[in-house]
């Protein structure tokens, strides 16, 4: 039996090393592979002002920002809200900020937590390796901040805010589904920003303008269709073919983009990323613990805290504010450890290939290859769905009456794990809107297109959204929505 | 803001609401309609087919159903305090045609630039007219040395052509060293170049304002009216407070007759009676006579209801315009009306005319708490008026 590691609850730095020395050795015994990590310790002020720029302490200013930082401030100081454990950032090595207050319990939860399990989900989950690149970031981001506060400078705050305002406005829009970005490069993308810069500048050369026009015999341009396929990356398409932007806000869209794109993964694992997170502090302590190396107090700390974060209200409560990821994420993961260890004949059914098998492998199989959606769909088992007392309502709108679809019963065990599976679908969050037209030989107009899913119309947000494009694009903006017919439901134009 | 408070609290800091869409961050969204299902946890009685009312604002994207409680949109709140407060509250808000003409009494005096003095604190060296004087000292003096170095090297010159004997020529010599050696002594600084900047206290002319808010307390001023009379002074107190030191209310309040009161009593007493508007205006005019005849700004704010009969209306527009307004400053009238309505007072009648014919002549109505501060900026505006 060893020595617990400390026993007060303060901790020093030797300590922290110490401890995570020990957590270390322990993930490696369960096979985690992890970037190198690096560890900060910030104050609670400091870990607020972090909360607002997304987690990423070196993001670009913006007045949401702020907003985001009193609104956490306040929640904080009223005590309504405690502060997340940690927070993390995807990059190599994986930076951690830890709270100065808190106890030598929680530092070390938090090492399990970010250090080893978010850090893990980060290098191993194949969505962050095929859109996120560790090791350039943290450069990347400081490139864009320094970029965004020139670009103030030289053509006021006012300015690059409308910009980014627009920007905000379309993020979810900014992505590429379907394509690997190209690696984030500090040192390609600066010598790529001038470059293109100063052939823009080039372009507007004045002394072209003196040039005798020769008449050229009259074409009758193509009248087919630009884009030829819809475009969804809306902000994109902007960057490319805007009439209005200038260079320096063209370099502003893009910039978003990419980070937008970075952001991707985060919003479609964010089920997979905190539960493995979760599971792993707890498995990890709890093997310090029976290891002796953690004392009786300090576990119950850790599991009060463990408890806290993984609770779900029940849906009638007035806590209840959506599905808990850490709670879904945890029990999953759990789950899927006890049908590998010890499957029952419900288990064999439902899950041949699994039950039975080592559960190292097959957590870290899941790990790698799947994102919330496809997770649930794979790995939610019906004795879960009995514990949690999941159930489906249906809100059809040629019924009166909300009716519940399917509850936690052998007849509706798979109907409820696609619904919940589908929730977390970015289609069923982001409604699918794309470019279809821009009208270059005449008026200029810009025309998004709504492909109605399942007769669910927009949300008032959208003429404010469609002005924000118009600023971006400068000439008048469509918004069709269409049903699957194509036939045109509504129209809503802004050209002011 | 304004009307949600207590009087006695306007000068306190608060809370800011912006309700939350002044700084939402819109974005494409579903709105509500469709088709669409939704799982929930916690489960208790439902069977599968069983119908639940559809909750009212069942708009919420989290998918609430059920007993759940609609969704509770917390408005952005931030604090000011009382500082930051009252200064965006009279941000841009001035007294207009005030004018700096009086010579005040002896304690408003300025500190005003006389020159340079040869003696002084250690603060207020300067250090360019120091060493100016540090130069022209040295050059006059080295001039005069100078002189006699020329001098001097002129009878050496005699003595070397007259051939006279090495004693003399060496006399000379000695004498030119010495005069040299005064002329690289001399010092760099001296006590007498030192100058001091000097600072004398001159009278200044000040704005010296005085301000009558005069206030009808009569019986046809409900709770409501006073309440709304009470806060537009309650602002102007604050804002003269704040923006200016010099500027003496008085207050006065009227029925029939006139009374002049001070400001508890003003803003927390409680008296009613019929309403005549002119002995007021008459009150005023004795005050402003007797204590204020020379050298100040003349400001007044009369709020009232407008009910006024006979002929007191035609009165108080004449007694204005030829007796009170040539020697005031800026006159403001607040009329108190009930919400919506069409009618206009026989003062507010007469006291139109009067606004068309004067510049310094000012009226609007309010009739909900929401209109005072409004109604406030809009008289007391920078460019208005």
């Amino acid at each position: 039996m060893n020595a617990p590691l400390s026993t007060d609850s303060e901790w020093t730095f030797e300590l922290l090393e110490n401890y995570d020395t020990a957590i270390a050795r322990s993930a490696r015994e369960y096979g985690l592979d992890t970037y190198r990590n690096q560890i900060e310790i910030i104050t609670s002020e400091q870990m607020l002002d972090a909360y607002a720029s997304t987690g990423l302490p070196v993001l670009y200013p913006h007045w949401s920002h702020g907003k985001e930082f009193i609104r956490n401030a306040q929640a904080y100081r009223g005590g309504q809200q405690g502060l997340a454990y940690e927070i993390v950032i995807n990059s190599d090595p994986c930076i951690a900020y830890l709270m100065e207050e808190n106890t030598m319990a929680m530092q070390a939860l938090v090492i399990a937590h970010a250090c080893y399990g978010h850090n893990s989900f980060f290098k191993g989950n194949h969505l962050f390796r095929q859109w996120t690149t560790a090791d350039g970031i943290v450069d990347y981001l400081q490139f864009s901040r320094r970029y965004v506060m020139a670009c103030e400078e030289r053509h006021g705050a006012a300015e690059v805010e409308a910009v980014l305002d627009a920007c905000h406005a379309l993020m979810p829009h900014a992505v590429d589904r379907y394509r690997r970005p190209a690696p984030l490069s500090l040192k390609v993308e600066a010598a790529r920003l001038t470059e293109r810069e100063h052939h823009r500048e080039r372009q507007i050369n004045d002394l072209w303008r003196t040039l005798p026009t020769r008449e050229r015999p009259t074409e009758s341009r193509s009248t087919s269709n630009f884009p030829s396929e819809p475009q969804e990356n809306l902000l994109y398409f902007i960057e490319k073919n805007s009439p209005r932007l200038e260079p320096w806000q063209r370099e502003l869209v893009r910039i978003f983009r990419k980070l937008a794109q970075y952001f991707y993964p985060q919003s479609q694992t964010k089920v997979m990323n905190e539960g493995w997170a979760t599971f792993w502090h707890y498995t990890l302590l709890n093997r310090l613990h029976e290891d002796g190396l953690v004392t009786d107090g300090f576990m119950l700390e850790v599991l009060k805290s463990h408890t806290n974060v993984i609770f779900q209200p029940k849906f009638e409560s007035p806590a209840y504010s959506g599905i808990n990821p850490y709670a879904l994420g945890f029990a999953m993961f759990s789950d899927l450890r006890r049908i590998c260890e010890s499957p029952e004949a419900e288990d064999r059914s439902w899950f041949p290939a699994i039950a039975g098998s080592d559960w190292k492998k097959t957590l870290d199989f899941a790990m790698r290859n799947f994102k919330d959606e496809s997770f649930i769909t794979q790995f939610l088992s019906p004795r879960l769905i009995r514990e949690l007392r999941l159930f489906a309502v249906a809100d059809q709108s040629s019924e009166k009456d909300l009716r519940v679809d399917s509850i936690h019963d052998e007849a509706g065990y798979r109907r409820v794990r696609t619904l919940l599976a589908r929730q977390y679908c970015v289609d069923e969050r982001v409604p699918d809107i794309q470019i279809t037209r821009f009208n270059r030989d005449a008026d200029r107009s810009l025309t998004l297109q709504y492909k109605q899913l399942r007769g669910r119309p927009l949300s008032e947000a959208a003429e404010e959204v469609l002005r924000h494009v118009h600023y971006l694009w400068g000439f008048p903006v469509h918004l069709e929505m269409r049903d699957l017919d194509d036939t045109v439901l509504l129209r809503q134009d802004c050209a002011a | 803001m304004v009307g949600e408070r207590k009087i006695e609290d306007m000068n306190q800091g608060g809370d800011i609401h912006l309700p939350t869409r002044n700084i939402a961050e819109p974005s494409f969204g579903f709105g509500r309609g469709g088709d669409r299902e939704f799982v929930l946890p916690g489960n208790r009685e439902y069977l599968r087919g069983d119908r639940i009312a559809r909750p009212d604002r069942a708009n919420d994207s989290e998918g609430r159903a059920g007993k759940g409680s609609g969704e509770s949109t917390d408005d952005f709140v931030f604090s000011l305090s009382r500082e930051e407060f009252l200064t965006i509250f009279f941000d841009d808000l001035e007294l207009p045609r005030m004018t700096r003409s009086q010579l005040g009494a002896a304690e408003h005096l300025k500190s005003t630039r006389a020159g340079y003095a040869t003696e002084g604190s250690p603060a207020n060296l300067s250090v360019t007219r120091i060493l100016t004087h540090s130069l022209s000292r040295r050059i006059a003096l080295k001039g005069v040395l100078k002189q006699k170095t020329a001098a001097l090297e002129t009878s050496l010159a005699a003595a070397v052509r007259e051939d006279r004997p090495a004693d003399a020529a060496a006399e000379i010599i000695a004498a030119i060293e010495v005069l040299l050696a005064r002329v690289g002594g001399l010092p760099f600084l001296e006590e007498i170049d030192l100058r001091y900047r000097n600072r004398v206290l001159r009278p200044a002319p000040i704005a010296r304002a005085v301000m009558f808010c005069m206030m009808d307390v009569s019986a046809s001023m409900d709770e409501t009216k006073k309440d709304l009379a009470k806060r537009f002074f309650t602002l102007l107190h604050l804002f003269l407070k704040r923006k200016y030191q010099q500027v003496e209310l008085i207050f006065i309040r009227h029925t029939e007759d006139a009374e002049e009161v001070d400001e508890a009593v003003f803003f927390h007493d409680l008296k009613s009676g019929g309403t005549v508007v002119l002995p007021a205006l008459e009150l005023t005019e004795k005050i402003r006579r007797t204590r204020y005849a020379e050298g100040w700004n003349v400001y007044a704010a009369q709020a009232s209801d407008g009910d006024a009969f006979g002929s007191d209306p035609a009165r108080c527009a004449r007694f204005l315009r030829e007796t009170f307004l040539p020697a005031a400053s800026y006159y403001a009238y607040i009329e108190l009306t009930p919400e919506q309505t069409y009618h206009f007072s026989n003062l507010w009648m007469e006291y139109k005319i009067l606004a068309t014919e004067s510049e310094n002549f000012a009226m609007r109505r309010a009739s909900r708490r929401e209109n005072i501060y409004p109604v406030f900026r809009e008289l007391f505006s920078r460019e208005g008026t």
